[in-house]
C-alpha cells in the first residue's frame, strides 16, 4: 500500500528535486548576493551562480546562453514574448497565428493586444486528437503576421503539436516563432535549432524547480529577435526584463534542467511503462471510457480519460487520497467545461466527465496500480448513482432526450 | 474548494439511491438538467393518491459532489411531507442545510425544480385521469 495521498498531478506543479533543493540552499543567506553587483565578490559570486544555471538551461534547448532571459514563470514569459513582438514589430504588421488550446497565459495576451487594437489574432482549430495542422499555420499567415504562438505540448491532453514543421513555415514567411514549451522542455527533447523556435517559454516548477521563476529564449541570431520590455528599470536581462535576479530561484531552474536532460531518456521510458499501465489497467476494467488526446504524440506522463455518466468533479471528491485535476466545469467559477478538452469535439457531456493523470518523477508502480484500482471502484459507484448510465443501459439515446436544463 | 461535512456525508453515503419502476402509477419522476451542463438529476416519489402524501423518494444524479448531496438531501426532506407542501419547498432550505457555497447554488434549485418535476408528473397522471379536475396548468420545462 502506498503512502497517501498520492500525487499525480505533476502537469499542475512539481516537488522540488531535493538535488534541486540542495544546490540552491546556499544561496538563500551565506551567498545572498545580488547578481548586479559588480564591485565585490559576494555580487561576482551571484553572478557566477546565475551564468552557470544560464548555461544550464541554455544546453536543456540547445541555446546559447546569452538567450535565456530570466523571468518569473512561464506566464511572464509568454506575455513578454507576445507583446513584446507585436510591440516591437508594429511597423512591419500586426497579426498573430496561435491556436485555440493554448494556455491561457498565450490567449489572454492575445486577447489584451486586440482589445487594446495593436493586434489581430487568428485562433487555428486542432484536430481530434488536439493537434494543430501546419498547413492551417501556413494558410493564416499572411503579409501582416508578425508572430506564430504555437505551444510544444498541451498541458491538459499531452498533445505534442508537429513544432519543427511549423517552425519551418513560420522560418520561410519571416514571421516570429514563439513556443510555450512548459509542459515539453525537460520532458521530450526540445531544440531551438532543430524545431526552428525563436522564443520558447519554460518554467522552473514543473520541472522539479521552485515556484517562481521561468525563462524565456530569445534567438540572437538567424535571425536576431527583437522585443520590447514589460518591465522597465535597472535595465537587466540585456535590457529585455528589468529587476533584481532571483539567484536562489535560477540556480534552482538551472539545477533542475541539468537533471532533466541528463535522465531524460531513462526517465521517458519509465513515465511510459506508468502511463501505459495506468491507462491499460483502466481500459480493461471499465466500458465507456475515452482518451482525450493523441494515441501516440504525447507527453510520457500525461493521460486525459473522460469517464462517460460520471461527472469530473464527483470523481475527484470520491478520488480524495489521489491529487488529479477535471475538466469539468465545476472545478471552477464559470460553468465552462474545459475549452481545451471541447475544441476536440468530444462533446460537453465527456468534457465534464474527464480527468486528467500527470505521472511525475517520483509516482512509483505501487501508486498506479492504487489509483488504478481506486478510480475503477469509484467510477462504478457513481455510474450506479448515474441516471445517465441507467438510462444509457435501458437503451435511451442520450442525444434525442429533451433536457431540461436552466 | 473544501466541501462541507455535510455534503461529505451524503456524498458518501447518499440516501436513497435508485430508482421506483416508473409504470408504477403512484410514482412521480422528475428529470431535470442536461449532460452538457454538468448536472442530471432524477428524482422520483411515490406519492399516496389518497391523502396525497410523499410516502417514499430515490434518486439517481450526475453531477458535482454538491448535486448529488442536494438531491440525496432532498429526498430525506419531502418525505411524509403532503406534496403541495413539499410544492413550497425553496432551494434555500437546501443551501442552508449543506452550506453550500455560491458557486453551488445552482445545484439546490435543480434539486428545487426536481422535487416540482416528480409532483408535476405524478399530477399529470392523475389529474388527467379525473376528467372533473381543475384545468390544467402548464407543465414546467
Amino acid at each position: 500500500m502506498p503512502k497517501l495521498p498520492i500525487y499525480m498531478d505533476n502537469h499542475a506543479t512539481t516537488p522540488v528535486d531535493p538535488r534541486v533543493l540542495e544546490a540552491m540552499l546556499p544561496y538563500f543567506s551565506g551567498k545572498f548576493g545580488n547578481a548586479a553587483s559588480r564591485n565585490h565578490s559576494f555580487g561576482w559570486e551571484a553572478e557566477e551562480a546565475v551564468d552557470r544555471a544560464r548555461g544550464q538551461i541554455a544546453q536543456l534547448i540547445n541555446a546559447k546562453s546569452k538567450e535565456i532571459i530570466i523571468t518569473s514563470g512561464a506566464t511572464e514569459s509568454d506575455n513578454l514574448a507576445i507583446k513584446g513582438v507585436v510591440e516591437f514589430y508594429k511597423d512591419k504588421g500586426d497579426h498573430i497565428v496561435t491556436c485555440v488550446t493554448e494556455h491561457k497565459a498565450v490567449l489572454d495576451s492575445c486577447r489584451a493586444l486586440e482589445r487594446a487594437g495593436k493586434a489581430t489574432v487568428t485562433y487555428l482549430p486542432v484536430d481530434k486528437y488536439g493537434m494543430v495542422d501546419p498547413d492551417d499555420v501556413r494558410k493564416a499567415i499572411t503579409d501582416r503576421t508578425v508572430l506564430v504562438a504555437i505551444m510544444y505540448a498541451n498541458n491538459e491532453v499531452g498533445t505534442i503539436h508537429p513544432i519543427a514543421a511549423i517552425g519551418r513555415i513560420a522560418r520561410e514567411r519571416g514571421v516570429v516563432f514563439h513556443c510555450d514549451a512548459v509542459q515539453a522542455a525537460g520532458k521530450i527533447p526540445v531544440d531551438v535549432d532543430r524545431d526552428n523556435i525563436d522564443l520558447l517559454a519554460i518554467s522552473a516548477h514543473k520541472i522539479y524547480g521552485p515556484k517562481g521563476v521561468g525563462a524565456l529564449y530569445v534567438r540572437s541570431r538567424g535571425p536576431r529577435v527583437r522585443l520590447t520590455p514589460q518591465m522597465d528599470g535597472g535595465g537587466h536581462e540585456r535590457g529585455m526584463r528589468s529587476g533584481t535576479l532571483n539567484v536562489t530561484g535560477i540556480v534552482g531552474l538551472g539545477k533542475a534542467c541539468e537533471i532533466a536532460a541528463a535522465g531524460m531518456a531513462e526517465e521517458n521510458r519509465r513515465l511510459l511503462d506508468l502511463r501505459d499501465k495506468l491507462q491499460a489497467g483502466i481500459f480493461e476494467r471499465l466500458d465507456e471510457v475515452y482518451l482525450n488526446g493523441h494515441p501516440r504524440e504525447r507527453l510520457p506522463g500525461n493521460l486525459n480519460i473522460s469517464f462517460a455518466y460520471v461527472e469530473g468533479e464527483s470523481l475527484l471528491m470520491g478520488l480524495n487520497d489521489i491529487a488529479v485535476s477535471s475538466g469539468s466545469a465545476c472545478t471552477s467559477a464559470t460553468l465552462e467545461p474545459s475549452y481545451v478538452i471541447r475544441a476536440l469535439g468530444v462533446g460537453d457531456e465527456l468534457a465534464h466527465s474527464s480527468i486528467r493523470f500527470g505521472i511525475g518523477r517520483f509516482n512509483t508502480e505501487d501508486e498506479v496500480d492504487f489509483v488504478t484500482d481506486r478510480v475503477t471502484r469509484e467510477v462504478r459507484r457513481l455510474r450506479e448513482m448515474s441516471p445517465l448510465y441507467e438510462m444509457a443501459r435501458e437503451g435511451v439515446d442520450l442525444k434525442s432526450v429533451q433536457w431540461k436544463a436552466e | 474548494m473544501a466541501y462541507s461535512d455535510k455534503v461529505i456525508d451524503h456524498y458518501n453515503n447518499p440516501r436513497n439511491v435508485g430508482s421506483f419502476d416508473k409504470g408504477d402509477a403512484d410514482v412521480g419522476t422528475g428529470i431535470v438538467g442536461a449532460p452538457e451542463c454538468g448536472d442530471v438529476m432524477k428524482l422520483q416519489l411515490r406519492i399516496n393518491p389518497e391523502s396525497r402524501v410523499i410516502e417514499d423518494a430515490r434518486f439517481k444524479t450526475f453531477g458535482c459532489g454538491s448535486a448529488i448531496a442536494s438531491s440525496s438531501y432532498v429526498t430525506e426532506l419531502v418525505k411524509g411531507k403532503h406534496i403541495e407542501e413539499a410544492m413550497t419547498i425553496k432551494n434555500t432550505v437546501i443551501v442552508q442545510e449543506l452550506n453550500l457555497p455560491p458557486v453551488k447554488i445552482h445545484c439546490s434549485v435543480l434539486a428545487e425544480d426536481a422535487i416540482k418535476a416528480a409532483i408535476g408528473d405524478w399530477k399529470k397522471q392523475h389529474e388527467d385521469a379525473r376528467p372533473s379536475a381543475e384545468p390544467r396548468k402548464a407543465q414546467e420545462g
